[in-house]
């Protein structure tokens, strides 16, 4: 084929593909300096279309497969600190076995982009999207965002390096995809020119943390009681800037590419006069709109608040928006066994933001889709109808609710 | 509203380029039309095995919201037209997303259309096919299953040549015009436009009937509720074999009996019982555990569990002992052995005449690819 590779980046141009292969493309359009990898699925599609554009002489970047996750992770590391823009990535065990190098780069603050292709962790051995795996680095210092779209992966993969490389913040941004949903199937993409995305995207400049011969410094040595604290709460302060850095960001990038939705944190679906509100991550805003549609021409007053944002988490905007319904639905396709509900974790997140209102919704959790399976719209429509039930009788039975597991 | 859905039902590997090259293009061809569509592979079939039973989507719609709707379920429940680019999978569809046999019409709403590749007449592909309660069209585009390699790519003009017919069968897809000018983009061949064209005008559609076709119900079984499951991932392991059909002389192993083998080859092994050496090659090396040992210390491959690679026809010392043939030749998976044993001159004949005609069919599979393509391609100019 002859059109994406001659053509790209000079003009703006349609093409057909995954959210795997757009990333890929805006690692292109970002230029990218240093990239490595090691394949596991779904993640590896975007290795895989990058060792595509490289080896089409499109894409000039250090593109290094590593021997495992570990060193993955611990190359762009040390790229970053040298002054490298720099992307990387993983998938369920694989994300997990580079754990120790995934906690110290946003530890030491390195702006390094890494996209999850959301897979179920093992064992038992499955293919299947789960969150679990992103969730993990939650706690970390990682920025953390939920994809729906392969148009959004690569527009969001733009505004992650500027984000994250924000002198204000630096810290590292994972983008979650869901496999299978977004990594393997291919849409209709704008495609950006790299004239526009010079414009929008400065130059990775570490200043005078950067690690060169002219700037000799040392990173990361051993320290004890006297010192962690500190460096713990400065992480803390950049998380807290990162918010209105990302809100300037995605305000810059809707006027240089003409297309965003209001809020860059939360995308909000009919949420205006609705009385129960779905809230969910990823790919299954899809089913959960097309049921809503549906809903509402039956005169139900359903909405959907899709979060994007998970860290830093959209605590004021989901206050407004689901504070004055009767009722929340959480659906989440990760599970957290043991929690305060035996319920999912972006349901406990939102429990404690809605904790402090005045007058708080009531709130369910549905566990959906575990492993890849799909969440259809009469899963929807039965969790509408439990959490109508609620409202109805103004009690809970269940706080979380397994759909769609086989009894 | 007007969404239109299309899979293809292909074989992993060998004919991932193929199917690509069509779903791709329908969705090119659709956005000339002014209408809006998406390609996937379904991920449970991926990553891909030599041979294995796949499938990729197109689907179309008038706008965006329309296309939410359809794709609010990932997997289509219904298609307007299949297209099966290998005819052996008209026997049903077993692939790494499932366990059991999909007919291969199940997607194919009523009135629709499959579409597929073969030099098989009508008639022998319909026995093959499951019946279904409501009609469809069998359009046949003649031609010799296209089969390549992890590695290239044959480009025997089956991808366009199916667009073509396609857009014959299925006009509210995609008009030909913009099929072509597709075509004319992504390839810069005229020769493929004109391939495409001249599918489009010889295409035929054959009515089949409910009441059509393989009347067995296909082989399929319950998932177990989490109750029912064990904890911790454990499964009870298969008991060890016995003697040959519970008999006291030679061996047969205990099978799973719920993961097996039909569709999943597309090739199986011949054996000629009357030069084998007993030397247990085939039963050492088939990854599958196939062979059943006879009391006669014979080898009889056991169809329920080939997978169709060809390894017993690779590691054979005994030149023409062991031939793989190509599936569309057989009508059940009974035993060879047992055959012979009935009648041994009839079978010899039999097999005779299977291996000829496999000498001089183009039919491949992983571990016999090479040297095939000379002949293929003066077979695409024949039928095409
Ligand atoms: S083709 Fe031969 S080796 Fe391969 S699975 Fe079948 S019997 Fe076994
Ligand atoms: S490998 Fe050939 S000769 Fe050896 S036992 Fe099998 S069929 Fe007989």
């Amino acid at each position: 084929m002859t059109t994406v590779e001659t053509q790209l980046f000079q003009t703006e141009q349609e093409e057909l593909i995954s959210g795997s292969e757009a990333i890929a493309i805006a690692c292109a359009l970002a230029d990218v300096d240093v990239i490595t990898a090691y394949p596991i699925r779904p993640y590896d599609t975007v290795m895989q279309y990058v060792s595509k554009l490289k080896a089409d002489g499109v894409f000039d970047c250090d593109f290094i497969v590593a021997e495992s996750e570990h060193s993955q992770f611990e190359i762009v590391k040390h790229a970053s600190a040298v002054g490298a823009r720099t992307f990387c990535g993983s998938s369920g065990v694989g994300w997990f076995y580079a754990f120790e190098a995934i906690t110290v780069t946003a530890g030491l603050r390195m702006p390094v982009v890494a996209m999850v292709g959301n897979r179920a962790l093992d064992d038992p051995g499955a293919f299947g999207t789960e969150h679990n795996d992103a969730l993990a680095v939650r706690d970390l210092g990682w920025m953390l965002y939920w994809v729906a779209t392969a148009q959004e992966a690569l527009d969001i993969a733009l505004l992650s390096w500027r984000v994250a490389e924000d002198p204000r913040v630096l810290l590292p941004m994972a983008i979650s995809c869901d496999g299978s949903f977004l990594t393997h199937s291919q849409a209709i993409v704008n495609v950006p020119t790299s004239e526009q995305v010079r414009k929008f995207l400065p130059p990775y400049d570490r200043g005078k943390l950067q690690l060169h011969p002219d700037n000799p410094i040392t990173i990361a040595p051993q320290v004890n009681e006297d010192w962690l604290m500190e460096i713990r709460r400065q992480s803390d302060e950049a998380m807290h800037r990162s918010v209105a850095v990302i809100e300037e960001a995605y305000a810059d990038f809707k006027k240089t590419f003409n297309r965003g939705d209001p809020s860059a944190f939360i995308e909000e679906y009919m949420t205006e006069d609705a009385e129960i509100l779905i809230v969910g991550m990823g790919t299954l805003a899809l089913p959960v709109r097309v049921a809503i549609r549906r809903m509402r021409e039956a005169g139900k007053k359903v909405g959907f608040v899709r979060i994007k944002f998970f860290r830093p988490f959209p605590t004021e905007e989901l206050q407004r928006v689901l504070g004055g319904v009767k009722a929340v639905c959480v659906i989440d396709r990760d599970y957290s066994f043991g929690s305060p509900s035996f319920a999912g974790v972006l349901f406990h997140e939102l429990r404690s933001t809605l904790y402090p209102l005045e007058k708080r919704p009531l709130m369910l959790n549905f566990i959906a889709g575990l492993g890849g399976r799909e969440i259809h719209t009469n899963d929807v429509n039965h969790m509408v109808d439990i959490v109508q039930k609620a409202i109805d009788t103004g009690k809970i039975e269940q706080e979380a609710t397994w759909i769609g597991v086989r009894e | 509203m007007s969404t239109v859905a299309v899979e293809v039902v292909y074989r992993g590997i060998f004919q991932k380029s193929l199917a690509r090259n069509i779903v791709r293009n329908i969705v090119f061809a659709a956005r000339k039309d002014g209408k809006i569509g998406t390609a996937f592979g379904r991920y449970g079939d991926s990553p891909e095995r030599n041979g294995i039973p796949a499938k990729q989507f197109a689907v179309v719609a008038d706008n965006a919201e329309e296309l939410e709707e359809t794709l609010a379920q990932y997997e289509p429940t219904e298609v307007d037209v299949t297209i099966n680019v290998d005819d052996t999978l008209c026997k049903g569809v077993e692939s790494w997303a499932w366990y059991g046999l999909q007919p291969i019409n199940q997607l194919t709403k009523p009135g629709g259309t499959l579409i597929v590749t073969s030099r098989q007449d009508a008639d022998s592909l319909i026995r093959d096919m499951h019946q279904k309660d409501s009609p469809i069209g069998l359009s046949i585009l003649k031609s010799t299953v296209s089969f390549s390699g992890l590695w290239v790519y044959k480009d025997d003009h089956t991808d366009v040549r199916v667009l073509g017919n396609l857009c014959n069968v299925c006009p509210q897809l995609v008009s030909l015009k913009s099929m072509l000018e597709t075509i004319r983009e992504q390839t810069g061949s005229e020769t493929k436009v004109a391939s495409a064209q001249k599918a489009y005008d010889t295409a035929t559609i054959r009515q089949v009937e409910p009441g059509e076709g393989n009347p067995e119900i296909p082989y399929s079984f319950v998932l177990p509720g989490w109750k029912e499951m064990q904890e911790g991932v454990v499964i009870k392991a298969i008991e060890a074999g016995g003697g040959f059909r519970g008999g006291e002389g030679g061996y047969q192993p205990v099978r799973n009996e719920v993961f097996k083998k039909y569709s999943t080859r597309s090739m199986r092994p011949v054996i000629n019982f009357e030069t084998c050496i007993k030397c247990t090659l085939c039963w050492l090396q088939c990854p599958d555990t196939c062979f059943d040992v006879t009391p006669d210390g014979l080898y009889d491959a056991n169809m329920e569990s080939c997978c169709g690679c060809g390894v017993c026809e690779a590691v054979c010392p005994v030149p023409d002992c062991v031939t793989m043939v190509g599936e569309a030749e057989f009508e059940d998976n009974n035993s060879q052995w047992e055959m012979w044993q009935k009648d041994k001159e009839g079978y010899n004949s039999w097999m005779t005449l299977l291996v000829d005609k496999q000498k001089s069919e183009t039919r491949t599979h992983g571990f016999h690819h090479v040297g095939g393509y000379a002949e293929e391609i003066a077979n695409t100019e024949e039928v095409s």
